[in-house]
């Protein structure tokens, strides 16, 4: 018996729309396995890691705001992905987003104006564009691999937000620790219903922005430029689209994307900059990028699958003493099995139980 | 002085160069892994815990090395078998790598290690200067040459070495020449594994014997860059492992003297060494586009 893949004359829609539901199963298939291994119950582990989460007000709040960020820098990274721009550096515009916009509260505490805010957001998106704007011109210019550059300087930016905090903007008056001074009210990202919970603007952002883009890909030229590009740069070519410029353009809008979450958490959900404001955001959108299989409103519901995660996370170390690192496992995981499932979008997989060689059959059409 | 700095860049470069040899013989055979991180995570992991279980860091040191390899089987099985996009895959198996370690690492956080110990080769290792140096070092520091001679040994010098470059540059006709392809693949990806996971271990046991989350921090991209920068050259990845190293190494002495520089700022030179290097390579594209393997990243789907 053999199994092998037989390419199908064209991409299966029913696995198109199908293919994460499979993965998602599959990954809580092998998670019920992974908590047999740690000697929990099963079903007890998955009710408590991807069911009470959804049961309270004030935990649907904090689905929302872990999904804000999921969301804006996995709608940004599906533009890049698709036209073929590998941006793993989401984490560091996350994070220089996040510092850019911080200038105004923490190095002028006294500017209190109602125009802070909106400068803060536009200062941080400006902050994660430039920093993003480093890989892509590189690429750009000398053909500098933007996998490794980008993720290099994600390195850079955690290093040098550990030296603001505890050099330059670390507290005054806040005995020592590598934090700096809080955020006063003007900086502050208002939550969308403060008496039920902490969601803040930034999940708006992230559904808004999740929404344009849609638009955008799907019903613009822009959207064919990055979709043709992706697939054919020869193509793209000859319809007299630029190569750099989309590397430029996909990269400054994934790391405008990825700076406005930077600040949105900081000024949403922190209120201050810490030495580690982001449990992994930049990267876990990765995954979240591509369980929304690149369309921006698939990866509005991917982020929200992703935040549960960490909430399930958190929930299942409370309840039943499982560490919150088996939530970056479960991540992993989901992200293999929806390329794996993926597979089935482009290829039939077809068992056959020939031993003998089939006879060498004439070439049908072209070779 | 100098001897110890020139010892310890050998033992910041010694891991590098495990890693990168490996993956350069994976990308040789055109298949791009973009999860050295992951598996080198879990090397150091694995390496750690049944050094520290069972007592004997040899076990530890050969248990990373199946991990390693096992770890790359299920990256093959997905890109080889699956055609899934080898990038996203390799991005999978690190973030996979990066979790699961942390998840199996903590009970083993804080706890003290076991270190494997160094050889001294008798009187040549009491050679004033270099003997310490070239004579007195780890067991893997003397693998990680032998491994460098091997590899150029065996794709320069062998017919198994020419057929694995053959599928590199050009799989198509390689497929026609009657090469297995895909098992080929298979084989090469499972060496970097094994190579990213003794990496790994060499983290765990020898560089810092102990268990802290993320230990790898970068190591196994900056080994990724190290095969760009060697254009795909066993040789020539030594001189970038020994260059990092000395980066690496040079900066840890200058944060210990207390230069007047942030320590965060000279922590970040590693980072920033690779983005120059890379750079300065790829300004010269003939150089790059010459020594690229041609099938690079492109999935191959046997025609039958």
């Amino acid at each position: 018996m053999r199994v092998e893949l037989v390419k199908r004359p064209q991409r299966s829609a029913l696995f198109s729309a199908l293919s994460p539901f499979i993965a998602l199963l599959l990954t809580l298939l092998a998670g019920a396995v992974m908590f047999l291994f740690l000697g929990k119950n099963p079903a007890d582990a998955l009710y408590y890691f991807f069911i009470e989460p959804l049961l309270e007000t004030w935990s649907l709040h904090e689905l929302a705001v872990k999904a804000a960020p999921l969301i804006l820098i996995g709608v940004g990274l599906s533009i890049c992905y698709l036209s073929n721009n590998w941006n793993i550096g989401a984490e560091g515009q996350f994070i220089i987003g996040a510092i850019a916009g911080s200038i105004l509260p923490v190095a002028f505490p006294g500017f209190q104006s109602p125009i802070v805010l909106p400068l803060m957001l536009v200062m941080g998106i400006v902050g994660g564009a430039a920093y993003a704007g480093i890989p892509a011109w590189l690429k750009a210019r000398f053909g500098t691999n933007e996998i490794l550059t980008s993720l290099m300087l994600v390195y850079v930016a955690q290093l040098f937000l550990d030296w603001l905090v505890r050099g330059p903007w670390r507290n005054p008056e806040g005995f020592n620790f590598p934090e700096t001074r809080n955020f006063h009210a003007y900086a502050i990202l208002p939550e969308i219903w403060p008496a039920s919970g902490r969601a803040h603007w930034g999940f708006v952002f992230a559904i808004l922005a999740a929404l344009v883009l849609w638009f955008v890909l799907s019903r613009t030229l822009k959207g064919f430029e990055v979709k043709l590009i992706g697939q054919s740069p020869r193509a793209g070519r000859f319809a007299g689209f630029s190569r750099s410029r989309m590397i430029i353009f996909a990269f400054l809008v994934s790391g405008a994307l990825a700076g406005l979450a930077g600040i949105s958490e900081v000024s949403g959900a922190i209120g201050q900059l810490r030495p580690a404001i982001s449990p992994g955001y930049g990267f876990t959108a990765i995954i979240v990028a591509f369980l929304g299989r690149l369309n921006p409103l698939g990866i509005i519901a991917a982020g929200l699958v992703l935040a549960l995660s960490y909430l399930g996370g958190e929930a299942a170390q409370i309840s039943i003493g499982v560490s919150d690192k088996v939530a970056r496992a479960f991540q992993g995981m989901l992200l293999f099995f929806v390329l794996a499932c993926d597979t089935l979008i482009h290829y039939r997989i077809r068992v056959s139980r020939r031993l003998v060689a089939k006879p060498i059959e004439a070439p049908a059409g072209h070779a | 002085m100098l001897e110890s700095i020139l010892i310890t860049i050998a033992t910041a470069a010694t891991p590098l160069l495990i890693a990168a040899m490996g993956e350069l013989v994976v990308e040789r055979s055109g298949v791009l892994n973009l999860g050295v991180e992951g598996m080198m995570i879990m090397g150091a992991i694995t390496g750690f815990a049944v050094a520290l279980t069972t007592g004997s860091v040899w076990l530890g040191v050969f248990a990373a090395i199946l991990v390693g390899a096992a770890f790359a089987l299920i990256f093959g099985f997905l890109t080889l078998s699956l055609v899934t996009n080898q990038v996203a895959t390799g991005l999978a198996l690190t973030l996979f790598g990066l979790g699961l370690s942390g998840m199996l690492g903590e009970g083993f956080v804080g706890r003290p290690g076991l270190r494997l110990g160094r050889i001294d080769i008798p009187f040549l290792s009491d050679l004033p200067f270099v003997g310490r140096l070239l004579f007195g070092q780890d067991p893997l520091f003397y693998v990680s040459l032998l491994l460098t001679a091997a590899v150029a040994y065996f794709l320069f010098a062998t017919r198994a070495g020419l057929m694995l470059r053959a599928v590199g540059d050009n799989h198509t006709s390689a497929h026609a020449q009657g090469i297995n392809v895909v098992a080929v693949r298979y084989l090469a990806v499972m060496f970097g594994g094994a190579c990213a996971g003794l990496a790994g271990a060499y983290l765990s046991l020898v560089y810092t014997p102990q268990w802290v989350e993320n230990m790898t921090a970068g190591r196994g991209w900056i080994a990724l860059a190290l095969v760009v920068f060697a254009s795909w050259r066993p040789w020539r990845v030594v001189a970038g492992a020994y260059l990092f190293g000395g980066v690496t190494i040079g900066q840890l002495h200058a944060q210990a003297l207390g230069v007047a520089i942030p320590s965060q700022l000279l922590s970040s030179l590693p980072y920033l060494a690779t983005i120059a290097v890379l750079v300065i390579i790829s300004r010269n594209r003939r150089l790059t586009m010459m020594n690229t393997p041609a099938s690079l990243g492109r999935p191959f789907v046997p025609e039958r």
